[in-house]
C-alpha cells in the first residue's frame, strides 16, 4: 500500500493540517510519498520524498495546474490512493484529480473499517462506508479525524513545475473581517443555532450569556441569516474556541461547527433531536424545546 | 447565453434516518422532502444573472430523481428559471457521484451552456463531487465554495470561502462551472403570481438510460448509525426538573456558577 499525500499551503505558510495526512497514512499502514505546491523554506518535518513546486510560480490557488503536477507525481510513484484533507483546497482539488485519473473518490472520510472507508452524512447524523472499485483511489480527510502526526526528518526533495493553464486565475486574497468579539479568551460561550427559530429569540440566548458571565456565539446558519453578527460565528469558517463552559442551544452540530467548539472543557447541549449529532461531543444533552428551557435556565441562576 | 442551475431534492434533515432493506441508504418511508439548501443559493445567483442579463438569455434547471423531485423543480421556476430538465430515475440514490456527474454532463454537452451553477455539496450525501466533476467531464473552468459572484461580458470575478474567514478571489471566463456555498446571497421565497406562472413553463422529461453510460467507480456498501462515543449525559423529562438536575452538573462539573 502505497499513498501519495498532497500538502496544503497558503499565504507562505505550511498548513499545519498536512500532518493529519501523516496520521491517516499511518493508520492505513501505507507507504507515502508527499507533493506539496510550497517553498522549500516551509518543509515538512518529514523524512520521505517530497515533489515539490514553487508557489511562487504555481500559485497556491491553481488547481488546473496542481492537477497535473499531482497526476505526473502519480505517474512516478504510482500509488494506491491519493490524499488530500477536506478543505477548501482539497475538496475543489480531488475531483479534478480523479477525473484525470479516471478513479474514484472518497470524500471526507472519518474512519478505516475492513470494507472500505468511512465517511458522514445526512448531516453527519449516519455514516457510510464506501469502497473504491478503481485501481487507485483519491481520498479526502475529514479535518481533526486522524491524529497530526509529524514523521521527522528532512525531505528528499525532487523539484517539479509546471505552466499554468485553463480559464482561471487567482487574483488574492481577502483577509477576514475584523473581529468584533475576541471569543477565543471566553470562559463561558453561549451559542445561538438555528433551532432558535427567529431573529427576536436571539435576546434569550443573549440573557443566559450575560447570567454566566460569557459571551455570545453563534453557529453559520444563523450568521448566514443575519441575526447575529460574523464576529461571534464558531467554526471552521469562523472563531475556533476553547472555553471552560460551552452551551450550544439549537444547534444541530454540522462538523464545521463541531471542529470550532470541540475542545472546550464542558459541553452543554440543548436540543430538541435527541439524535442531533451535537450529542456526539457534549458533556450533557438537555433534550427540550431551547425556547422553554433557556429562559427557565436563566431565571434560575439568577436567583 | 445559456445558464444552467443544477439542484438535488434532500430529506428535511431534521428527520430520524432509518437503513433501507438492503441497508445501503436511507428508508424514504416518512420523510419529507425540499430543496438541498446550497441549491437555493446557487438557483437564487443563477436568477440574479438571469435578471442582470435580460432578454436573450435563457435559465434551465435540472433535477435527476424520481417524480417527487418535480417540486423542487417547481420551486426553481417559480423563483425565476424559465424552464426545466427533469432526468427520471428513481434509482439515482444507488448511483456514485461519477455516474451522476456524467449525466448531468452528458445533457449539458450538446446544449452550450455558458455558465453552470451547483451547490458546494448535498446535505444528505455531502461528497462535493459532482459539480466539479461536471466541470471535468465538460472542460469548463471551474471554481467552488463561492461566497461572491459578479458577471460581466465573459468573464466572472469569483469569492471563494477558505478556512478562518479568509476569501480566495478568482477570476474564470466561460463557459465556467460554478459551486455555490451557503450564505452567497438571500435566496428569495416564491411568491405567489410567480408560482402560478411556473406552472405553465415547460418540464421536458429525459429517462436517465438515454444520458447514462458511465460505469460506478465507487459502491456504498453500508449505511448506518454512527457509533455513539458514550460518557455523555442525556437529560429528558418535565422543563423544571430538567433546569434542576443542569444546574447540579454545573455545581459539580464546573466552576461557572461560582
Amino acid at each position: 500500500m502505497k499513498a501519495l499525500l498532497i500538502g496544503e499551503y497558503r499565504e507562505g505558510k505550511l498548513l499545519d493540517s498536512t500532518n493529519e495526512l501523516f496520521g491517516f497514512a499511518a493508520q492505513l499502514g501505507a507507504e507515502t510519498a508527499m507533493l506539496l505546491v510550497g517553498s522549500d523554506s516551509a518543509l515538512p518535518s518529514y523524512g520521505g520524498t517530497l515533489y515539490l513546486a514553487d508557489a511562487a510560480v504555481c500559485g497556491e490557488y491553481n488547481p488546473d495546474l496542481h492537477k497535473q503536477l499531482i497526476v505526473e507525481a502519480v505517474g512516478r510513484e504510482n500509488p494506491d490512493c491519493i490524499v488530500l484533507m477536506h478543505s477548501s483546497y482539497g475538496w475543489d482539488l480531488a475531483p479534478r484529480v480523479a477525473a484525470a485519473l479516471k478513479s474514484a473518490q472518497v470524500s471526507e472520510v472519518t474512519g478505516i473499517v475492513a470494507d472500505g472507508f468511512e465517511v458522514g452524512c445526512c448531516n453527519a447524523k449516519m455514516r457510510r462506508t464506501v469502497k473504491p472499485s478503481t485501481a487507485k483511489a483519491v481520498i479526502t480527510i475529514q479535518g481533526g479525524a486522524f491524529p497530526a502526526q509529524a514523521p521527522g526528518g528532512s525531505p528528499q526533495v525532487v523539484k517539479v513545475s509546471g505552466a499554468a493553464g485553463g480559464g482561471l486565475e487567482f487574483l488574492g486574497y481577502e483577509p477576514a473581517e475584523k473581529k468584533g468579539v475576541d471569543l477565543t479568551k471566553a470562559e463561558v460561550i453561549v451559542s445561538a443555532g438555528r433551532g432558535v427559530s427567529k431573529k427576536d429569540n436571539i435576546p434569550l440566548i443573549q440573557a443566559l450569556a450575560t447570567a454566566l458571565k460569557g459571551e455570545l456565539g453563534a453557529s453559520r446558519p444563523v450568521v448566514d441569516a443575519g441575526w447575529v453578527e460574523h464576529s461571534h460565528q464558531v467554526g471552521t469558517t469562523g472563531q475556533t474556541v476553547s472555553p471552560k463552559l460551552y452551551v450550544a442551544c439549537g444547534i444541530s452540530g454540522a462538523i464545521q461547527h463541531l471542529a470550532g467548539m470541540k475542545k472546550a472543557d464542558f459541553i452543554v447541549a440543548i436540543n430538541k433531536d435527541r439524535d442531533a449529532p451535537i450529542g456526539e461531543v457534549a458533556d450533557v444533552l438537555v433534550v427540550a424545546d431551547v425556547l422553554q428551557f433557556v429562559p427557565a435556565l436563566t431565571a434560575r441562576i439568577g436567583r | 447565453m445559456k445558464v444552467l442551475v443544477c439542484i438535488k431534492q434532500v430529506p428535511d434533515l431534521e428527520s430520524r434516518f432509518k437503513p433501507n432493506a438492503e441497508g445501503l441508504w436511507f428508508n424514504e418511508t416518512d420523510l419529507a422532502w425540499r430543496m438541498n439548501e446550497y441549491d437555493e443559493y446557487a438557483v437564487e445567483q443563477a436568477v440574479r444573472l438571469r435578471e442582470q442579463l435580460g432578454e436573450g438569455a435563457e435559465l434551465t434547471v435540472l433535477s435527476i430523481g424520481p417524480d417527487r423531485v418535480v417540486e423542487a423543480i417547481k420551486k426553481a421556476l417559480a423563483m425565476g428559471a424559465d424552464k426545466a430538465v427533469h432526468v427520471q430515475d428513481p434509482a439515482v440514490a444507488g448511483k456514485d457521484p461519477w455516474q451522476v456527474a456524467s449525466i448531468i454532463a452528458a445533457y449539458a454537452k450538446g446544449e452550450g451552456f455558458d455558465i453552470i451553477f451547483t451547490g458546494l455539496q448535498s446535505q444528505d450525501r455531502g461528497s462535493a463531487q459532482v459539480g466539479v466533476s461536471v466541470a471535468e467531464q465538460l472542460g469548463y473552468a471551474c471554481s467552488t465554495t463561492l461566497v461572491g459572484f459578479e458577471y460581466d461580458s465573459g468573464t466572472i470575478i469569483a469569492k471563494r470561502e477558505l478556512e478562518g474567514g479568509l476569501k480566495g478571489v478568482v477570476k474564470l471566463k466561460t463557459p465556467a462551472l460554478v459551486t455555490c456555498q451557503l450564505g452567497l446571497n438571500v435566496p428569495r421565497y416564491p411568491t405567489l403570481p410567480n408560482i402560478m406562472k411556473a406552472k405553465k413553463k415547460e418540464i421536458a422529461q429525459i429517462a436517465v438510460a438515454d444520458l447514462l453510460v458511465e460505469e460506478p467507480v465507487a459502491a456504498t456498501v453500508s449505511f448506518h448509525a454512527p457509533a455513539r462515543k458514550g460518557g455523555g449525559i442525556v437529560l429528558e423529562g418535565a422543563l423544571e426538573d430538567l433546569v434542576d438536575r443542569l444546574m447540579g452538573i454545573l455545581n459539580e462539573k464546573t466552576a461557572v456558577l461560582r
